[in-house]
């Protein structure tokens, strides 16, 4: 899984897809998560660091993350790995 | 080194943009989470009396009908409330409303029994409903109580049962009306328009052996028009005035029944309820403006008797229940599963009623489909709200759920929790027990040969 | 001298090919010979053009849509004006007026004043109380009738002949030829504003309306006539002129006089073949073609203001004759930063 290199992230929470025009809002939480994956962090780091800083658990914080996940790639905001072509 | 705080985890939610002119559709309505009611902590009452829990404001039951009755007897010389049994029969709330001077309405042999249980006096029970067989009528005549005619079938088993008795019954009849407002209720009672109940009328009175005290008219439920009463009113004080002038006879009360809107948002209007219903003060101007104005003897003013159950109770329950699980469904849009169920909250099939988040959170919100726990596709508790995160285990608080939804309930898949009421110092008191298996299974008798399989 | 400075919000900014009356209403009131203004624009979403005019809006804030309640609305307004201090609202939606009217008295506490037809007012004109009203008032209204669901429809054709206008409580009208386009056009209304929905007689003939001011007295501040010369197929007008018709002036006086009307309205009228005008309907507000009454010498959002500031207004004694409006559409050009920041902050 990996976010589009052109997607535009702001701190503000808005997120501009320039290959589709779409524009799209997050809650700070998901732009930090974002930031960590736009470096090629793993769902483990990124886990790291969010439970490092937040109050839940790993079971929370997975599901919550693949749902994430999920739907950034219903919105074509992230390419699975096999869109990929790897 | 000192250890950070960690902050409270909101789960990422990403939305899309899109435009569009204002709809009614996906706002965001909730600016505070309902933490407390009056001084309960959500989070305690929950964890003492269980998910879901009905919490009964014994508080809001009182102010509420004080400004009712302010409302009504400030514009009206005689007015009398009657408690409507069949929107929350529960005797604790019952007795509230007779210790504030209600009478009781009933519609059936269970509430009738019910209010005599409660201890109020056989001739301030009003018997509603087109089901009263001839025991339920040999009680209500025996205790003096004001039995409101249907139909003509009932009206002669009446006259039977009197001559049996020997006594006089004290009855009302109940008139349907074209009061401008759509449905129009004519199943109820005897038509005004077409003359079925001036006829109802003559033959009580010509009987000679009941005593007409009243008459009676229901509009209809959640009535969003003052005005439709005005026209009710106007139209018994004429059949008052008629009786009056051919038997020289004064009917000693109209009573207007219920209907009145409480301040949930029925489905399918575009503004919220709590901003368009009409007000206690409403109602009370167009009913005693009609009847003031009206022909009706000054010096001999009939009582004004109310039913109103809905506006005088939805108001006081909340129901309190858990994030049991959060979904994503096919289409990509967000569910979450709560324990609270049609089965238990009814009145979910025509509100939209208003759900508020019991804990802190953020601007950040969802569209999202509320699911009850049953394993029944019919167990949807919204289609479409706007909510902020949910986590599971938080609490949500549903408002507005006083009326019907204590009656109507069904023991369906679960059992029903309990009730709780807060008292106006702030201490809690279950007045009705969850169910247990015992509860249902008790009453079930299984045969012989179908007690021992093996498998 | 310097004139004072007035702040005003301004809804409806929404200047679109089916436009909300908020641009036009800030045009007139830039123009305003008394004061000077600075706009706050209220907006319901991140699209309306009005948004991004800063030669013409100073500041714009989203606001919660009329359906989430007054609560909300009062709780976005009181943060607003915290940093605002406006002096006078003017809302120019038909479905957010209600909330506005109820909420006048507290506004006013805050310090905001606004110039609103009365809760009875507004009632008496809705569209499915036109009828009584036209009969209260001596005006010719087009048969009508709600209907609540759908198995009402097919017993229509009692009472009219096809075709019928569909219309919504607030918003949304369409001419159906057939029981079966009622049908679609009752379901597409319904869910978006909910029932009932108005079935009104069709009356052919050419369209007419009038732009009024009423002072809340029963004084006709300002009123101008105009017909309509191109029409979109929203049904909008796109140009329209003003016109010199002694009925309509002496109706829409017969009307502020009787109802005491206050505020901003707008009769929709249509003039038939045999020369006989039928009031479709009242909107309770300013009509997006007020700068046409600004253009021919009415600047009724300047006398408006004044009204809601409680100042004596003298009422407009005459109007050009014969001047026209053409509208025309107008490309801006955004930075994404703009959509970003009303889109995630709420404010521009």
């Amino acid at each position: 899984m990996k976010i589009k290199n052109n997607i535009a992230l702001s701190n503000s929470g808005f997120i501009f897809n320039p290959s589709t025009g779409e524009s799209f809002s997050v809650n700070p939480i998901g732009v930090e998560i974002l930031n960590l994956l736009k470096e090629n962090k793993s769902k483990d780091e990124v886990k790291a660091v969010i439970l490092e800083r937040y109050q839940s658990d790993d079971d929370t914080f997975e599901r919550d993350f693949y749902d994430f996940v999920n739907i950034l790639v219903h919105y074509h905001l992230a390419e699975t790995d096999e869109e990929k072509g790897n | 080194m000192s250890k950070i705080e960690k902050q409270r985890y909101e789960r990422p939610v990403i939305k899309k943009l899109e435009t569009g002119m204002p709809n009614k559709f996906g706002l965001r309505t909730e600016y505070a989470p309902k933490t407390h009611i009056e001084d309960n902590s959500v989070k305690d009452l929950v964890k003492e009396y269980g998910s879901p829990l009905f919490v009964i404001s014994e508080k809001t039951i009182r102010e509420t009908l004080k400004t009712a009755k302010r409302a009504f007897s400030t514009r009206y010389p005689k007015v009398q409330f009657a408690w409507s049994y069949k929107t929350n029969y529960i005797n604790a709330i019952c007795n509230v409303f007779h210790q504030e001077g209600s009478w009781a309405e009933v519609v059936s042999g269970f509430e009738y029994d019910k209010a005599i249980a409660n201890n109020v006096p056989g001739n301030k029970i009003i018997f509603n409903g087109p089901d009263k067989n001839d025991n339920d009528l040999r009680k209500a005549i025996n205790n003096d109580s004001l039995i409101h005619i249907d139909h003509l079938e009932e009206l002669y088993s009446i006259i039977f049962i009197a001559d049996e008795l020997q006594k006089r019954p004290k009855v009302a009849i109940r008139i349907n009306m074209d009061t401008g407002i759509y449905p129009m209720w004519d199943r109820f009672g005897f038509n005004y328009e077409n003359g079925q109940a001036w006829d109802a009328i003559n033959k009580i009175m010509t009987s000679k052996k009941l005593d007409l005290v009243g008459l009676h008219c229901h509009i209809g439920t959640f009535m969003l028009s003052a005005n439709a009463y005005a026209v009710a009113a106007f139209n018994l004080a004429d059949l008052v005035i008629n009786i009056q002038k051919k038997y020289n006879y004064n009917v000693k009360y109209i009573d207007l029944g219920g209907g009145f809107a409480s301040k949930n948002t029925l489905k399918g209007s575009f503004l919220p309820g709590a901003d368009t219903s009409p007000s206690f003060d409403d109602y009370a101007e167009a009913i005693s403006t009609a009847l003031l104005n009206s022909n009706l003897d000054p010096e001999n003013l009939p009582t004004l008797i109310l039913e109103t159950g809905r506006a005088l109770i939805d108001d006081a329950g909340y129901l309190l229940g858990s994030v049991i699980a959060n979904k994503r469904l096919s289409s990509g849009k967000r569910a979450t599963i709560l324990d609270i169920g049609v089965n238990i909250m009814f009145t979910s099939f025509w509100y939209e009623h208003k759900i508020t988040p019991a804990q802190e959170f953020t601007h950040y919100t969802e569209d999202t489909v509320l699911y009850g726990p049953l394993c029944m596709n019919i167990d949807v508790i919204r289609e479409n709200i706007n909510l902020p995160l949910l986590n599971k285990g938080d609490n949500v608080v549903v408002h507005t759920v006083g009326a019907y939804n204590m009656t109507q309930w069904m023991q369906f898949i679960t059992l029903r929790p309990k009730i709780v009421m807060i008292d106006p110092e702030g201490k809690v008191h279950v007045i009705r027990d969850n169910e247990t298996n015992d509860s249902i299974v008790s009453l079930e008798k299984t045969p012989e040969h179908l007690k021992k399989f093996e498998l | 001298m310097k004139k004072k400075v007035i702040n005003i919000a301004v809804t409806g900014l929404n200047a679109t090919d089916n436009p909300g009356p908020g641009i036009p209403v800030i045009r007139g009131l830039r123009e305003a010979k008394d004061f000077d203004v600075r706009i706050i624009g209220f907006a319901y979403e991140s699209m309306e053009p009005g948004i991004y005019m800063h030669d013409l809006v100073d500041k714009t804030y989203q606001i919660p849509f009329p359906s989430a309640g007054q609560e909300s609305l009062l709780a976005r307004l009181e943060y607003i004006q915290e940093i605002e201090k406006i002096d006078v609202l003017i809302p120019n939606f038909d479905a957010e007026l209600f909330a506005f009217m109820k909420l006048e008295k507290k506004l006013l506490k805050m310090g905001i004043h606004t110039f609103l037809p009365t809760v009875d007012q507004f009632e008496d004109r809705q569209k499915i109380n036109l009828m009584e009203f036209g009969k209260k008032y001596d005006i010719k209204v087009p048969y009508a009738r709600t209907i609540f669901s759908l198995s009402e429809i097919f017993g229509l054709t009692a009472d009219f002949t096809y075709p019928v206008v569909v219309k919504g409580k607030y918003y949304d009208a369409y001419i159906a030829y057939n029981p079966e386009q009622v049908q679609t056009y009752f379901n597409k209304i319904s869910s978006k504003w909910g029932v009932p929905i108005i079935i009104q007689q069709f009356v052919y003939g050419s369209e007419y309306n009038v732009i009024a001011l009423g002072d809340g007295k029963g004084n006709t501040i300002g009123a101008v006539p105009m017909r309509k010369q191109f029409i979109t197929d929203k049904g909008k007008a796109w140009a329209g002129i003003t016109i010199d018709e002694k009925n309509l002036l002496e109706m829409t006086d017969r009307i502020i006089s009787g109802s005491k009307w206050r505020g901003g309205m707008e009769l929709e009228l249509m003039k038939t073949q045999n020369n006989e005008f039928y009031l479709l309907e009242i909107n309770p507000r300013i009509p997006a073609w007020v700068y046409l009454a600004v253009g021919a010498g009415q600047n009724m959002p300047e006398a408006l203001v004044k009204l809601a500031l409680g100042e004596e207004v003298k009422p407009f004694e005459t109007y050009d004759v014969g001047k026209l409006f053409i509208r025309y559409s107008y490309d801006m050009i955004i930075e994404l930063e703009e959509f970003e920041k009303i889109s995630t902050l709420g404010e521009l």
